[in-house]
């Protein structure tokens, strides 16, 4: 196939995996700073949701007065400077899908088109509280049927395996972040984990990510930070588990060399990454440090990025 | 427009003393028997439709970089199966001559040293490309897809009104029309025998592979080459690309080695046969043409005249289409084919000839004049809607000029009736059906794009100026 289609569908399924997650950021900062302060504690939600989705810097600088709800909702959502705000990931995901209309199908493309053309409906300006809630809500399902129908209707062949390695890419990555963020507001190195306090916290994370009842399912237990981690990265049963997509990367990967009848980096630099996860457990992690797991996690994650657009998309 | 105004122009459907016409008895039937609602709603699904599978135009000069539709109308445009049969005979005739026009343009020019086409109309023609002299594409054809745009002026008169074998657009239409057409009026189809048109792009893969290099494998590849998202056609491009089952390719995923075509694969550089191109010549090689083009693909023309790839339409056609060429289609067909012409032209005046520029200039008022290289229902004039003002200037333009234009009588286009906003109300038509040579054979999918000029009395129905469509429905009377 065209290395030009193949880009696009790797970077469609990136763009809408990503407006995904940005809009079940907003939507648990929007359920946290509901509540009162005795439950959710002192940590601002906001300024969270903001080193979540990886823009602090450009947002401090645009916003000096801070993370605001009106700000971090402006920013994250519509800012026409975020090139990654929710809004401008549909536009791109769009626009990719429209330059490879022919790689796509059609339900797929519908999905995004009218995604896209709600969204250009809506006034993001002095917006409702309930609209908002709406339109996260919509992104979230947009990304759902897109992530369905491309399972359910694309052929079997590189081009459905590169559209599904930027969702796992792209999943891992926003994974890891949340992951490294959440902890380090809520793990001070000194204070006792566990008690109620941070109880609101811990689900959150789960419920960000879509675990929250399916935790109960494999644990069995309370909402405990480690028992999260774990849940989290190494469980190969938790679908957005960094383990997960790395065995899927390694599946299309090995497809794609399979028929292409090669391999190269990228299918060198997804195993041992997998290799790492499968064999890692979780007191380690924690013993060499949880934050330093996760930065080399995000790296590796970023170099198999760049081997997949230097063997095939370029 | 009065009623009175209105029964001097031949409607398709209605006949004037109330009857209704072969063909379209079932659909007048199902009209008069809907609600008003029904046919409202039924619109809105269609631009529900439209606006959902993403059937969009760009507008140029419309900086907002809007995706418009074009407007559909929901009442169907109907031919006999009879009348088109003869359309047909006419329509491969003409598209015959005009591949025998264009290769002789390029190749020894017969018709000029019989002194029936003048020269300077071949070699002065903007579209004229040198490059293609002595040079004969593969399989002989230079045309292997033409429009032909036709309208009607009574119940047996049929008159080309412009020939386009360039790139011509607007067929997806027809096929997404149909299929629209198909979800929105299942009881219609249930109860009339429609010709198909969903084949045309098998008939054009088909076309397209009769046509390929000797150098390519008995398994031709071919592709499709767009300018990309943001040409007006691109709707158009993706979506016959994806019913072939071709690559739709940009010039920078193609590129020439060793005078072969290749495109960048995920698996490395894999050869190209046949390219249909969407692009406009001056634009396809910017080492031939345009150097300024960022479209195109260095040494495209090199490979051609190797004989290692098919562009398709060749390079240089418009030679046959032009406005000036076109008056004298009448004796082309004769002069090639033998044969007197099935389908008539409408009667042109050359302002290029001094006697037949004196006769425009007195009737400015009831002639249209058009440009001769123009398109797009731009750089003409519509004498009788037209201000004396309006009128004064073009004559000045036509004086400095002559060359530049033809003028013809302003037609009595047929109409038939639309769905408006005040209700059905007959508005006026014309026809593009598509034509398709390969080297084997020709081949014209029952049917076309009708496109209608939704304004009242307009005769205007290019969708730049506010045309519409209407799916075309070949009936079995």
């Amino acid at each position: 196939m065209l290395s030009r289609m193949a880009d696009n569908l790797y970077w469609l399924s990136r763009y809408t995996e990503r407006a995904e997650n940005l809009a079940r950021i907003l939507h648990v900062a929007q359920r946290l700073a509901a509540l009162p302060s005795a439950y959710a504690g002192a940590s601002n939600e906001w300024e969270s949701a903001i080193a979540t989705a990886a823009c602090a810097d450009e947002f401090k600088a645009l916003y000096p007065d801070g993370a605001t709800r009106e700000n971090v909702i402006r920013y994250i959502v519509d800012s026409p400077t975020n090139p990654s705000s929710i809004k401008a990931c549909i536009e791109t995901a769009r626009s990719n899908a429209r330059a490879v209309r022919t790689g796509i199908t059609s339900e797929m493309w519908e999905i995004l088109n009218e995604g896209w053309n709600e969204m250009r409906g809506i006034e993001f300006d002095g917006i409702s509280q309930s609209a908002l809630t709406q339109f996260l809500q919509r992104v979230q399902q947009m990304s759902l049927r897109f992530d369905g129908a491309a399972y359910r209707t694309m052929l079997r062949s590189d081009q459905y395996w590169f559209q599904r390695l930027g969702t796992f890419i792209e999943r891992a990555d926003n994974m890891a972040r949340l992951l490294d963020v959440k902890y380090h507001l809520l793990l001070p190195e000194k204070e006792p984990v566990g008690g109620g306090l941070d109880y609101f916290q811990w689900s959150s994370i789960l419920r960000s990510v879509n675990a929250l009842t399916s935790y109960h399912w494999v644990y069995r237990e309370n909402v405990k930070p480690w028992l999260v981690a774990d849940f989290l990265i190494l469980r190969p049963e938790q679908p957005r588990s960094l383990i997960s997509c790395y065995m899927a990367l390694n599946d299309y990967l090995d497809q794609i060399a399979e028929r292409y009848g090669r391999q190269g980096p990228a299918q060198h630099i997804a195993r041992s990454t997998t290799a790492r996860l499968q064999n890692a457990d979780m007191d380690q992690i924690f013993q060499s440090g949880l934050h330093e797991f996760l930065v080399e996690f995000i790296e590796d994650n970023n170099r198999l990025g760049a081997a997949i657009t230097q063997q095939y998309l370029s | 427009m009065s009623a009175a105004a209105a029964a001097a122009f031949f409607d398709e459907m209605n006949i004037p003393d109330g009857g209704v016409r072969a063909g379209y008895e079932a659909i007048s039937e199902w009209l008069k028997q809907a609600p008003r609602e029904l046919l409202v709603n039924r619109k809105l699904e269609a631009e529900h439709f439209f606006r959902r599978i993403g059937i969009t135009f760009n507008v140029y000069g419309d900086n907002q970089g809007t995706e418009r539709l074009i407007p559909f109308d929901i009442v169907p445009r109907v031919l006999t199966a009879a009348e088109w049969q003869k359309l047909v005979r006419g329509l491969e005739q003409r598209v015959k001559a005009l591949n025998a026009f264009v290769a002789d343009s390029y190749n020894g020019r017969e018709i000029v040293a019989a002194g029936i086409v003048p020269e300077e109309l071949i070699l002065q023609n903007p579209a004229f490309q040198p490059e293609m002299t002595d040079f004969m594409p593969p399989g002989g054809i230079h045309v292997h897809i033409a429009g032909i745009d036709i309208v009607r002026v009574d119940a047996d008169t049929f008159y080309v009104l412009e020939d386009n074998a360039r790139t011509p657009s607007g067929v997806s239409y027809m096929l997404e029309n149909r299929e629209a057409m198909m979800r929105l009026m299942p009881e219609l189809f249930g109860s009339l025998r429609v010709a198909p048109v969903d084949n045309y792009p098998d008939a054009l893969l088909e076309t397209l592979r009769s046509v390929a290099p000797r150098s390519a494998s008995r398994d031709p590849t071919v592709v499709l080459l767009t300018p990309g998202p943001f040409n007006s056609a691109y709707y158009e491009h993706s979506f016959l690309a994806d019913k072939m089952g071709v690559e739709l390719v940009e010039g920078r995923d193609l590129l020439v080695r060793d005078n072969v075509v290749y495109m960048r694969t995920t698996e490395g550089p894999r050869r190209v046969d046949v390219i249909y191109r969407r692009i406009d010549d001056e634009y396809l090689d910017p080492i031939a043409f345009n150097p300024g083009s960022m479209l195109g693909v260095p040494g495209l023309m090199s490979a051609y005249k190797a004989g290692n790839v098919t562009i398709s339409n060749a390079i240089g056609t418009g030679v046959g289409d032009d406005k000036a060429i076109y008056s004298y289609m009448p004796e082309i067909i004769e002069f090639y084919l033998g044969e007197k012409p099935l389908l008539s032209n409408v009667p042109t005046h050359r302002c290029r000839e001094p006697e037949a520029l004196r006769y425009v200039l007195s009737r400015l008022h009831e002639l249209v004049v058009k440009e001769v290289n123009g398109s797009g229902g731009y750089g003409m004039l519509v004498g009788p809607h037209a201000t004396k003002a309006e009128r004064d200037t073009f004559a000045a333009k036509l004086k400095a000029h002559p060359d530049d234009f033809i003028a013809q009588p302003t037609l009595a286009l047929s109409t038939v009736p639309c769905f408006v906003d005040s209700g059905l109300a007959p508005r006026h038509v014309d026809l593009r059906p598509y034509v398709l040579c390969g080297a084997d054979g020709v081949r014209c999918v029952p049917g076309g794009l009708t496109r209608v000029a939704l304004k009242e009395g307009s005769l205007v129905v290019n969708s730049s100026q506010g045309g519409g469509t209407k799916d075309t429905w070949v009936v079995e009377t």
